[in-house]
């Protein structure tokens, strides 16, 4: 083991950073060799986030030192940062959705005068050289998200980065896409490049890695130097601390209750006036889990909001406890049963400055007001009683709730939607980005609701999940319903093609 | 309506195009960085007050025309201060622009109400091309500042289209993390941008009260700096539109006070009969009808506007 940076391409060594009420690092370290493909590893809060965003000139450490290719460097800026050779990959693009690919992969290291024929030719041959296929004259927004990570990818290439961190990758990827980030990945690091893979997919972490470092509460719990030597299990084992979490025991299907809700024909628009979803009809009956397979983007996140009654369908009726409820507002629809659980938790399902407290009672005020007058009391008491139910862990109810880790906000989002027994729930993306004890959570809160005969529709990017969970799975393809099938027989390559647009028939 | 009322008409129009073109490119600049400055009004006002009063001292109207723009950009220097340094509320902070502007302008100004500068600018008679009829007078027989505007216009067009500059204010009114994690610094970009934006409309402001109306008086700029507001919106964000914009609404500016003379009846009215308070709100009655037909228009399209517009950013926070 040398005793200097010298002969790793990163060394990140006791990193400490505290933010106001939470410590993210506390003394934690990471050291990758130049040429692999090293995954860092840990629960949300374990503090991944904190320590690339430190290598990347994004967060200045409390202490702690940060080496690059045998140099130490105190980054003031991401400029820093890059001009050291790191290149990063956020897990929300940083993308400009309005530029081009050319414009987006040039912008920072672009030439004084723009010569955009010059400009768009040399990406081309960037992206023909590593095998990433991306039309350099396209705006970003018309990208997949795949395309997306290909152009996030070329630019760090355009600057030569000699360290790529990847945060989450594959979470937005289909699995052939997946397959192909592995290979482009390798290839880099044969090229002597370090990649930094951060995951919590262990099955992609052994396949893709050499080596890793895993965190646990802000510090480095455990190294591995060959991936190839250690089971999953054990790598699991060493995030959470604890063995376990994971499968949730679904208990056989009953026998499927009345339909509480149904779409017919209908067909939507997305925000940019596009057609997002045709001519789609589906029903949940109570008592059963319906899940929506599907590579996000292809409308998913419309489905969800015209059953919601957010986005207004062009065609079709919707109908809850066989009322219809096309024209009827989001309001209406939960007073009559609906729950949701939407995407984006802290944009969406809560209001990220406003106190636990508030985001508990503002979906209703029933039991907590009198009169005009909301009574603080009930309030807290209620908020008290999710928190306990649903295993929120909380600081002080009153803080603002952004502070909160994505597991929690989730339960407490999850308990506020369940707290007047709906009899369907819509859930997307429910798990997304949670750490292995809060997936498990709330999974089997949502296999409860099923044995308590509530209608769930499942909306997931998580093909484990959605097998695990669902009685029944409807494959998306660019707004159509494409495919349904019986989750437990189904191979995964007949999901794969159809996701891809091409259902076996 | 005779000939030369006529061409007076669209003299004026060109005129306060320009005015009102010059003070919005300053702020399509801005808001494209991703700042919204409502301050054009005063910054506006500042101009106006200073650029009259250096050119009393001086006799020099381009030295007046400059010393405007200095004091527009320290004034826009402010609000960057204020909004993009310690990431206050945009919008308080320009209305607090307009209305400290105002009240600063009528101070400085109290003891100059009421004088005439001894220069002015000229027009600047192109040869050859100044006599060709009515279009000689109202393209080619300007005051300079009009044509510095239009080579402005273009300049601001070239360097948001064809620079790594513009590349990197694009972006940082789109998304400023992004722009922040390639390395540019978002901070520079935005007061940079705030501050050319501010000398832009100051040197607006002294189109004002050295050529357009020469003098100064409390309340001269007249809410030009909140239709300059307007047309970036109108302009859909983008120079070749805001042009255009520009001389619809300097058309409505020029038509407004001489609607009066005008003895012609339109729809049924006698329009010189119309009460002028109710022709002053014509302008504005046009920004709120060119703000409904935009929103419409855009109502099922992602908003032409700079995505990151009007959002401080501070690189630390989670």
């Amino acid at each position: 083991m040398a005793s200097s940076g010298a002969d790793y391409a990163v060394w990140l060594r006791g990193i400490e950073k505290q933010f106001p009420g939470v410590i993210a690092c506390a003394g934690a370290d990471l050291r990758v060799r130049p040429g692999t493909i090293h995954a860092l590893l840990g629960e949300n809060g374990a503090g991944k986030t904190t320590m690339v965003n430190v290598l990347a000139g994004v967060y200045r450490p409390d202490a702690g030192e940060v080496w690059v290719n045998g140099q130490q460097h105190q980054f003031q800026s991401p400029a820093d940062a890059i001009a050291a050779g790191v290149g990063m990959v956020y897990q929300e693009f940083r993308l400009v959705p309005t530029l081009t690919v050319a414009e987006n992969i040039v912008l920072g290291a672009a030439p004084g005068l723009l010569r955009t024929a010059e400009i768009v030719e040399r990406v081309a041959e960037l992206s023909a050289a590593y095998g990433m296929a991306a039309d350099p004259t396209r705006p970003v927004w018309q990208l997949s998200m795949g395309e997306r990570q290909r152009v996030e990818i070329l630019k760090s290439l355009w600057r030569n980065a000699s360290v790529l961190v990847m945060d989450e990758p594959t979470a937005v990827l289909t699995p052939g896409e997946a397959a192909e980030l592995g290979s482009t990945l390798r290839a880099m690091a044969e090229e002597g490049r370090s990649v930094i893979y951060i995951s919590h997919k262990l099955d992609q972490v052994v396949a893709f890695c050499d080596e890793a470092t895993v965190l646990r509460q802000g510090k480095t719990a455990a190294t591995v130097d060959n991936l190839q030597d250690v089971d999953l299990t054990k790598l699991a084992e060493m995030m959470v601390g604890t063995s376990g979490g994971g499968n949730v025991d679904r208990p056989p299907p009953r026998d499927r209750g009345p339909e509480v809700l149904s779409l017919q024909n209908i067909g939507s628009l997305n925000d940019r006036g596009l057609p997002a979803l045709i001519d789609i009809n589906m029903t949940v009956h109570s008592g059963e889990i319906v899940g929506i397979v599907g590579v996000s983007g292809n409308g998913q996140k419309e489905l969800a909001e015209v059953i919601t009654g957010l986005r207004r369908p062009t065609q079709g009726r919707v109908a809850l406890k066989e009322q219809d409820v096309t024209g009827a507002s989001p309001g209406d629809r939960y007073r009559l049963g609906l729950a949701y659980v939407p995407e984006d938790r802290l944009g969406v399902g809560l209001a990220p400055k406003m106190s636990v407290v508030d985001n508990a009672v503002v979906r209703s005020y029933k039991s907590q007001r009198r009169g005009l007058m909301l009574v603080m009391d009930r309030c807290v008491e209620f908020c008290q009683i999710l928190v306990e139910r649903f295993g929120v862990r909380v600081g002080r109810l009153n803080d603002p709730i952004a502070g909160l880790s994505g597991g929690n906000l989730q339960r407490l989002l999850l308990g506020r939607e369940l707290a007047e027994q709906p009899a369907v729930l819509v859930a997307a993306q429910p798990t997304r980005g949670l750490d292995v004890q809060g997936v498990a959570a709330i999974q089997s809160h949502l296999v409860e609701q099923r044995a308590n005969g509530v209608g769930v529709l499942l909306i997931s990017e998580d093909l484990d999940e959605l097998q695990a969970l669902s009685d029944v799975l409807l494959v998306m393809y660019e707004g159509r319903v494409v495919g349904e099938y019986p989750p437990d027989v189904t191979p995964r390559s007949i999901l794969g093609s159809a996701m891809a647009g091409n259902p076996p028939t | 309506m005779s000939e030369a009322a006529l061409v007076g008409l669209f003299v004026a129009t060109v005129q306060f195009a320009t005015l009102v073109f010059l003070a919005a490119l300053g702020e399509l600049i801005a808001e494209r960085a991703g700042v919204l400055n409502l301050g054009v009004e005063g910054m506006m006002a500042m101009g106006a007050v200073s650029g009259f009063m250096v050119g009393l001292e001086t006799g020099s109207p381009w030295a007046a025309f400059f010393a405007a723009a200095a004091v527009g950009a320290l004034v826009g220097g402010l609000h960057a201060m204020v909004s993009v340094v310690l990431g206050a509320d945009q919008v308080v902070s320009g209305l607090a622009l307009t209305i400290g502007g105002l009240g600063l302008a009528a101070y400085v100004g109290r003891n100059v109400v009421g004088e005439r500068p001894e220069t002015q600018f000229t027009d600047l008679g192109i040869a050859g091309l100044a006599d060709i009829r009515w279009f000689g007078d109202i393209f080619f027989d300007q005051p300079p500042v009009v044509y510095l505007t239009v080579l402005l216009g273009l300049a601001v067009w070239f360097v948001l289209a064809r620079t790594r500059l513009g590349l990197a204010l694009r972006a940082v009114g789109e998304s400023a993390p992004t722009t922040d994690a390639v390395g540019h610094s978002v901070m520079a970009l935005r007061a940079g941008a705030v501050m050319v934006g501010g000398a832009f409309a100051g040197a607006a402001g002294s189109f004002l009260s050295l050529y357009m109306a020469p003098g100064w008086t409390e309340g001269m700029v007249a809410g030009r700096g909140w239709i300059a507001v307007a047309l970036v919106i109108f302009g859909a964000w983008r120079p070749g539109r805001l042009a255009l914009g520009a001389l619809l609404f300097g058309f409505t500016l020029a038509l407004q006070p001489r609607l009066q003379s005008f003895d012609i009846e339109f729809l049924g009215v006698q329009v010189n009969r119309i009460s002028p308070a109710l022709l002053g709100i014509l302008p504005f009655v046009l920004t709120v009808v060119v703000l409904v037909i935009i929103s419409w228009r855009y109502r099922h399209r992602p908003s032409p506007a700079p995505a990151a517009l009007g959002l401080p950013y501070r690189r630390e926070e989670r």
